[in-house]
Formats: structure tokens, sequence, C-alpha cells
């Protein structure tokens, strides 16, 4: 087993919840993330997947360091990174970077191009014009695009060009892991397959990692080596790809496979077998967090909740059904 | 069983400066339903789908004109109708669902009002009657206690119940025909699967058809029994949602199908290179020939018209008049 170029371990991140305007009370926290779990190693996509409200984007800032974790560690390359400051923090801030699932936001309509993708390369390197245009043309033509659009503004492009730009921006600065954040969820079926096949063929080449997080079970399972199901701000699941859609364990997970879409209509599926919607995160059920929602709860799921723990090879699931 | 809705020919144009720029959104499709029968408009955005809605229920914004083409619903001509004449119809016998189920409620009416409305209306239902007739459309929607539901507001209900109330709202007017637009885009999947389920009882339950817009295949393999594959403005392919599933005769359905990931697999996607085409300035000839593997010479010069390939199975492309090369596609995948 190779090392993890990032490792999350007992993650945590609270937001304290307050009342009135004046004398602020603090009345309870939002649970977002609470313990979780996760490596990726070089090379790996991993794939997160869950409902809105479940902790996916949170997971990201944390990753990010766009929020501060209440507890736990965040490790790259071995080294913690919620303590990094000065050089070292720009180090990790460069070699990692995020794509974000709109386009049309997230870039801005008063830069061209070339400075958008520049951007990151001035602030971390000290390049010389002529070397950070060459990058830019290096970056663009990776992704797809000729080198002569990096004069252009984002408004002359369509969806799926911003998607690339917004890629070769993150993948400027020889990142190692980029955080797709929904980086495919607004994009039309064939510009959506257009990019994970572009993502797909840019990892072989540069061996960089995604996290991958999504909400569309097919989309995640394609692009994915491992999967980790998130529900309530815990992983409850965490499988190879294609051992998790052939064998999927926890109910959740189970639940996710059935509600998804067939892919051919003579596809026979299940009736759904679990009620209602994702509980407030606000006010978390006792024990395990699916129980209310659970076909198969027992009596001790609102008592206990469940570890997470290896049931197979590489597949760890939290259920007390295992 | 009878037919409900025939669109013939028609055409939905955009017009700007004058008249002097033209945007052909919805340039001579047809097709027709069935009493009790769900067709799905695919298409990738941009494609007409939308406008396509818009032109049978009378809601084009007004720059759009219905410039050419006939929509028979239910033996009445609704091309030639007043704008007052439509307003009986629409929540009424045609009702129409929209993505945003926030944007469609309003908030400062208590869902038993909002329900309430196009029965009243609608179907002159007052008094003890109504209060009963909204509390069996909010359970036909599988709301929990519609009893207190029906007091609360918009604000109070969650994505799922707020789009399950617009279905209760479209389903209020009696109506034979629903068309949905893109419903479940913003809900979960769990949640999605759930409003799916819905909408198949109350289909079962009252036999109204249904359209259902969408860009996900998924959807329609789930509910759909024909699609219209929309492309630049026509319908490319129109069939059971069967026949197209196994075997499309049309470049783009066979690519859109390809490009569609499927669970559990790890093959490559089928990516159809290029962009879908600006609606100002179209390709001649088929207006898909620029992505499409399989171009000859007479795609770029001349239009194909519809081909029937069996009993209401039609394709738009000069291939049909020959056996479809099927791995040819595999081929460009690899």
């Amino acid at each position: 087993m190779p090392t993890p170029l990032l490792e999350l371990s007992d993650l945590q991140k609270y937001f304290p919840v307050k009342t009135g305007s004046l004398l602020r009370r603090k009345v309870g926290w939002v649970k977002a993330v609470d313990g979780v779990d996760l490596a990726i190693f070089p090379g790996e996509t991993l794939g997160l997947i869950g409902e809105s409200g479940c902790g996916k984007t949170t997971t990201s800032k944390l990753i990010l360091l766009q929020e501060t974790p209440t507890a736990g560690t965040i490790r790259f390359n071995g080294e913690d990174v919620v303590s990094l400051r000065g050089q070292d923090l720009m180090r990790y801030r460069r070699e990692v970077q995020v794509v974000f699932q709109d386009p049309y936001s997230s870039l801005s309509p008063r830069m061209r191009i070339g400075d958008i993708i520049a951007e990151p390369l001035e602030i971390h390197t000290d390049l010389s014009r002529e070397a950070l245009a060459d990058r830019v043309s290096e970056v663009l033509e990776l992704v797809g695009l000729q080198p002569d659009l990096a004069r252009l503004f984002p408004h002359e492009f369509s969806g799926g060009q911003r998607q690339r730009i917004a890629i070769a921006r993150a993948l400027a600065t020889n990142t190692r892991l980029i955080v797709l954040d929904e980086a495919v969820s607004a994009l039309d079926v064939s510009i959506r397959a257009q990019i994970m096949n572009q993502l797909e063929e840019l990892q072989q080449t540069l061996g960089v990692s995604y996290l991958f997080i999504g909400h569309d079970l097919a989309t995640v399972a394609h692009i994915s080596d491992r999967i980790a199901v998130m529900y309530l701000g815990q992983i409850v699941e965490l499988a190879d790809s294609l051992e998790l859609c052939a064998k999927p364990l926890h109910p959740y997970t189970q639940a996710l496979f059935t509600a998804a879409l067939p892919a051919h209509p003579d596809e026979r599926h299940e009736k759904l077998a679990i009620t209602g919607e994702v509980p407030s995160a606000l006010n978390p059920p006792s024990g395990c967090r699916f129980h209310p929602r659970c076909p198969h709860a027992m009596p001790r799921c609102s008592v206990d909740a469940p570890v997470r723990k290896e049931v197979a090879s590489q597949h760890t699931v939290a259920c007390h059904l295992y | 069983m009878a037919e409900l809705l025939r669109v013939s020919g028609l055409q939905t144009h955009y017009t700007s400066f004058g008249g002097s720029r033209v945007i052909k959104a919805v340039d001579g499709i047809s097709f027709a339903l069935r009493e009790g029968e769900t067709i799905g408009l695919v298409g990738e955005s941009g494609c007409g789908k939308t406008t396509t809605c818009l032109s049978i229920v009378g809601l084009l914004p007004s720059a759009a004109h219905i410039v050419g083409g006939s929509i028979e619903f239910d033996g009445e001509e609704l091309t030639k109708k007043r704008p007052r004449e439509m307003r009986h119809i629409r929540g009424g016998r045609i009702a129409m669902i929209l993505q945003d189920p926030m944007a469609s409620l309003n908030p400062l009416f208590s869902i038993y009002l909002q329900v309430a409305e196009p029965a009243f209306y609608h179907q002159r239902v007052r008094g003890r009657s109504l209060r009963q007739r909204v509390r069996d459309l909010l359970q036909a929607v599988r709301i929990p206690s519609p009893e207190v539901r029906m007091r609360e507001y918009p604000h109070q209900m969650s994505g799922g119940m707020r789009q399950r109330v617009v279905g209760a709202i479209a389903m209020a007017g009696g109506p034979r025909l629903i068309i949905a637009d893109e419903p479940t885009t913003n809900l979960d999947v769990t949640i999605q699967a759930q409003y799916l389920e819905v909408l198949k009882d109350i289909q079962r339950e009252s036999g109204v058809a249904l359209i259902f817009v969408t860009h996900n295949l998924g959807i329609v393999a789930k509910v759909c029994d024909r699609m219209a594959v929309m492309y630049a403005g026509k319908i490319v392919e129109q069939g059971s949602v069967r026949d197209l599933f196994r075997s499309a005769r049309h470049p783009y359905t066979q690519a859109l199908l390809g490009s569609m990931p499927k669970l559990g697999s790890k093959e490559p996607l089928f990516a159809i290179p290029g962009q879908p085409p600006n609606l100002a300035r179209l390709p001649s000839g088929c207006a898909f020939h620029p992505r499409c593997a399989y171009a000859m010479p007479r795609c770029v010069e001349e239009e194909p018209a519809d081909r029937l390939v069996d009993v209401e199975w039609k394709a738009r492309c000069w291939l049909t008049d020959q056996e479809p090369a099927k791995d040819a596609y595999a081929d460009a995948t690899a």
C-alpha cells in the first residue's frame, strides 16, 4: 500500500447556531462533518457521494483550508496542514486546487482567459512573463483548447469550454490533488462525457489525484477508483467503485442504488425502501444517523452508533448488520 | 387509446431587431400523444424543448411567435385560440410542472389556497367538498398529514415536498395532459426516485397523459413510453423508448446514449465532439453533420426528411435508408 497523498482522520467541523441579534447566545451546533476518515492515494480518484446537506462541500472546504476543522487532522504527504504557515502553506495551496460546479460564476468576467490561468502562477511562482505565457499555452493544450484563445474573455466560451478553462487553471501550478466539487453536474450530457474523458486522460498523463464530489451515482462510479458514501456528516461506506456497484452493503448505499435511474428501460428496479428525507444536521438522530429511514433498523441502532469496520478487503461499512 | 394531442409541423420563432433576426427555436416538429401515455422530450440545453412546451400551453414570451403548424388538443386547435380561451384550458385540461418548485409556488399563500385554486376555477368545486378535494390531492402525492400541511406555507416545506405540492396543483384542475419541464433537476436522488414514483402512481390512477421534458436519459428509461430526441429545433428521432434504447437509428440518439455513464461499468464514455450549435447560425444541411461520425458529403448540402423506420418510429437521417452500422460507434470510442 503506498502512502496516502491526503489523509483525513477523525475530521470534525461544527458550526455554532446562535439566536437573536444582540446578545447572541449559542443554542447548538450543526455537525456538518462529524468524524470523517478518508485517504486519497497518488494518482487515484476518490468519489464522495451523498445527498445535499450531508457535508460533502464542507469536507472539501476543510481540505482546501477555507474552513478550520473543529477537531481532527488533515495530513498531506504525512504533514499536518492545519498548522502550516507561510511558505509551507503556500506550497500546500499550490499543490491542492479546486474546480467548482458552475463555470459561469467561477471565472471572473473581467479577466482574459490567459490572466485567469496565469494568476495562480504569478502568486506561487516567480516565472518570467514569457515563461508564464508558455505555461498558459501548455495547460490550455492539455485540456484540449487552442493556446491562442488565451486573449479571449470567459463570456466568449460555452459552459463546457469554461469548465475546461477552470480545469486548466487548477492544473497550472503542477497540482497534485484537484477537488472536483460537482464539477460536471451543470453540464449537458454530451459535454459532461467530454469533460469526464478529459479528466481521466489528464490523470493518466499527469498522475494527479482527484476528489470527485457528486450526487449522481452513475457519474461518480464511472470516474472513481474508490467511493465514499456520506450521510449526515459521516462516511457510512467506503469501497472500490466496482465492488460497491456489485455489492453495496450499507442500507443507505443500497437505497442510493435503488434510486439511481436505469440505464435501459428493461432494467427492473425494486421499489425504493427508504422514505422521508435527510434529517437536519442541527439535530441528528441518536445512534446510527440513518436509523429513522432505515428498513433494517433494530432497537440497537437508535442507541449505539456503529463504527466503520472492514468487512471485506478494502471495503468498510458503518452498520450493525455486519 | 384515443389520440389526445397532435403537434404537426410546429414552428416557433423568436424575432428580434424588428424581425431582422430570426431564431428558429422550434422548426417544424411533429409528434402525437395518446391518452395516458408518457412521452419524453430529450435534448441538450437550447434545443427547443422548453419552447415546444410553452407553445403548447400558450405561454410564449412576447418575442416568440408560432409561425406555422398546428397543435391539436382533444379535437381543438390551440394555435388559433385567443388568450382568454387558453386561460380556460391552461390549469384545467392542460397543466404544467416547472423545474423550480420555489419559483412556481407563491410564498404568500397557504398550500391549501394554492392547491384549491385550479379546482375552484376550473371545476367549480366549492365549500366543504373543496377542502376534501385538496386533502385527497395532497394524499395522492403522498404528503404526510395533509390536514396539517395544507395550512402551512411553501417555506415550511422541503424541496421534495414543494415539488409534490406543485404536482397536486397540476392535478387539481382535472387535467388530461401534464407537461413536466425538468421537474426533478433540483431534487436529490432518493427524493427524485420517490417523486417519479408518485407521478407514475397519479398517472395510473387518473389516466393523464404526460410530456416529460428532460436531458436525463435515465428518467426517460424509467418513466416514459415513447421518446422524441430534439436537436437544434427539430425532432431528429422519435419512437418507443425500448426501440430507441435498443437500436437507435439517428447518430445523435446513439451518441447521447453512449455518453451516459452506466453503473458498474468503466468503459470510456462516448463524447460527442464539438458543441451544440448556435441556433442563430445553424450549419447547412443536417444541423448535426459537423459533430456526426458518419457525416457524408450529402449531409452538408441536403437536409434529410423524416423517414419511417418502423410503425411510429421516425428518424431524420440519410443513413436510415441503409442498415445501421452499429459497431462503428464502438470503434469510434476505442
